[in-house]
């Protein structure tokens, strides 16, 4: 890690010689683009490593106080130690277990949820109200009360987990089903689709953009919630980790853990992007 | 005219948007492999009357016949193929059974598009978008064809093609066919029959007795032409400017839309 930041702060050894002033030889101005242009290959990978590189700096000119943060190097070597001592794979292995769980039921009650309002009036006014009520309260405000209901346990963590993954699932997905094109509709009723092959060839993958924006949303949320349901009560996870390296000012590893959070967080909403590009290879959008 | 199993029936139809009554008492009859056109001004109800017979308007008025066939098939304006589905896919969607893939094949082969089956919609040109559409309703046997402008969207080039095609694809397969058009020379170039829809009713009925093909030339063709734009209220003195008009109208909003 700390070479990549090396050479993303060390200067380019050769100068190239720069363009002549004036428009000399270059190609006649073509009109403005006004999509974004090429894609840049690697491109998410600029900021992350500019962030990496000021803190890296930073450390090594004492400009950060290493009480208050610790140098990157002094992070990976802790996060060394915490992998050897087999610390951080059981953290991570029992948070991951918590996310995975909730997702899975958090998804699936947004996907059942939405499918309903989205398919019929008489579930649009059941559902969208309660749902949008339960949007504009943070999941975590609801913690008192589902500790009351759920006890400090496993459960309570992974419902929590899933009523804040269930919501962007919902909006995003019944958005989607929403603005399917009526025309769809009408096509499908000429060639007399049956309910379960409209739900299939045309509401399903017409609503699955919106699915998986809501998804990506879902996964930075289930993370999100992990991190403050590990701090009731866990004796296991990132979270639990964090929470004890507080009581003794670990700042090392209350980083190792941030690290870890950012990590997963980047590289899950990384593989649904891939998922993304894969399921909607049939679309052509301006980001292509 | 006697009604065959495959032809279409319709009496006194009644289709109102508030208190307009768009359709109005229509009669219309289609002999089984007839082939029907149906013009009228803008806002006449053409679409409407369409949109009825394909079962998508689920607020009829009022009718007191319909006698329609089981297999009916509709060909939109737009191609109205899903964009998520592959070619063959949006071909067969709704066909079941095991040799659905290779009636599709067929069907696509016949519009001619044989090996465009994996394609995306979107990387069609408009012409051949509108080919696959047709291709989707004939794979399904229709034994009444409702098209609503179907070559609308087409440029002046692909859209003579698509008449030959249409035409050849009638000739093999036989379905009553009802094309909603706006354009008096599709019409006659295609039909058996011309009816004009005005005031919510068929207003007049011609027959086209023209010897194929069809040349613009002859004065059989121009006769039935102006007696059609009379009909439609075009000032046939004033023709040979309306025509002019609308080739350069034509030329100016239209293109090959990809």
């Amino acid at each position: 890690m700390t070479t990549t930041a090396d050479s993303a702060t060390s200067t380019p050894g050769k100068e190239t010689a720069p363009p002549p002033p004036g428009n000399a030889g270059s190609p006649p101005r073509a009109r403005r683009r006004l999509g974004p242009g090429r894609p840049i290959p690697f491109s998410w990978a600029i900021g992350p490593l500019l962030l990496l590189a000021v803190w890296s700096i930073g450390s090594a000119t004492g400009w950060i106080d290493e009480r208050n943060l610790s140098a990157p190097w002094q992070v990976v070597t802790t996060a060394q130690d915490l992998i050897e001592r087999g610390r951080l794979q059981d953290d991570l292995w029992a948070s991951a277990q918590r996310a995975l769980l909730g997702l899975a039921f958090g998804i699936a009650v947004g996907l059942v949820l939405a499918v309903l309002a989205g398919l019929s009036r008489i579930g649009e006014g059941v559902i969208d109200g309660p749902v949008q009520i339960k949007r504009s309260i943070p999941s975590l405000a609801l913690i008192p009360l589902l500790i009351l209901w759920f006890g400090i346990g496993e459960s309570m963590k992974v419902i929590t987990i899933a009523l804040g993954v269930l919501v962007p699932i919902y909006i995003h997905t019944h958005n989607g089903l929403r603005t399917i094109d009526s025309r769809y509709v009408e096509l499908a009723e000429t060639v007399r689709l049956s309910r379960t092959a409209f739900l299939r060839h045309v509401v399903l993958p017409g609503a699955l953009p919106g699915f998986l924006l809501g998804l990506r949303f879902a996964v930075t949320s289930a993370w999100l919630s992990l991190v403050v349901v590990e701090q009731v009560n866990a004796t296991d996870g990132i979270g639990y980790m964090m929470e004890l390296a507080r009581t003794y000012g670990q700042t090392d590893v209350i980083i190792v853990g941030l690290v870890v959070y950012g990590l997963l967080g980047l590289a899950s909403d990384g593989l649904v992007r891939l998922v993304q590009r894969r399921a909607l290879s049939w679309r052509r959008t301006l980001a292509d | 005219m006697a009604t065959h199993a495959g032809g279409l029936t319709l009496g006194g139809l009644v289709r109102a948007f508030g208190e307009r009554r768009v359709l109005d008492g229509l009669d219309l009859t289609i002999a089984p492999g007839e082939f029907v056109a149906l013009i009228g001004r803008s806002g006449s109800g053409k679409s409407t009357l369409l949109r009825v017979l394909a079962g998508i308007d689920h607020e009829v008025t009022s009718f007191e016949r319909l006698n329609a066939p089981g297999k009916v098939s509709v060909v939109f304006q737009d191609a109205r193929l899903l964009p998520w589905k592959r070619v063959l896919d949006n071909v067969i969607l709704g066909l079941t059974g095991p040799d659905a893939r290779e009636r599709g094949r067929t069907a696509l082969d016949e519009v001619g598009l044989a090996g465009r089956e994996r394609a995306w919609p979107v990387e069609l040109s408009g012409g051949e978008q509108q080919r696959v559409a047709l291709a989707r309703s004939l794979v399904r046997d229709p034994e009444l064809l409702l098209a609503d402008e179907p070559f609308g969207a087409l440029d002046a080039l692909t859209r003579l093609r698509m008449h030959a095609l249409l035409r050849r694809l009638c000739e093999r397969h036989r379905p009553a066919v009802l094309l909603v058009t706006h354009d008096v020379d599709e019409a006659i170039a295609l039909a058996d029959r011309v009816a004009v829809l005005e005031d919510g009713r068929i207003a007049a009925d011609l027959p086209v007795d023209l010897p194929t093909p069809r040349t613009p030339g002859s004065p059989a063709y121009a006769d039935l032409r102006d007696r059609l734009l009379t009909l439609l209220g075009v000032d046939t003195g004033e023709l040979a400017l309306a025509t002019d008009d609308r080739a350069t109208e034509r030329r100016a909003t239209e293109g090959e839309e990809r």
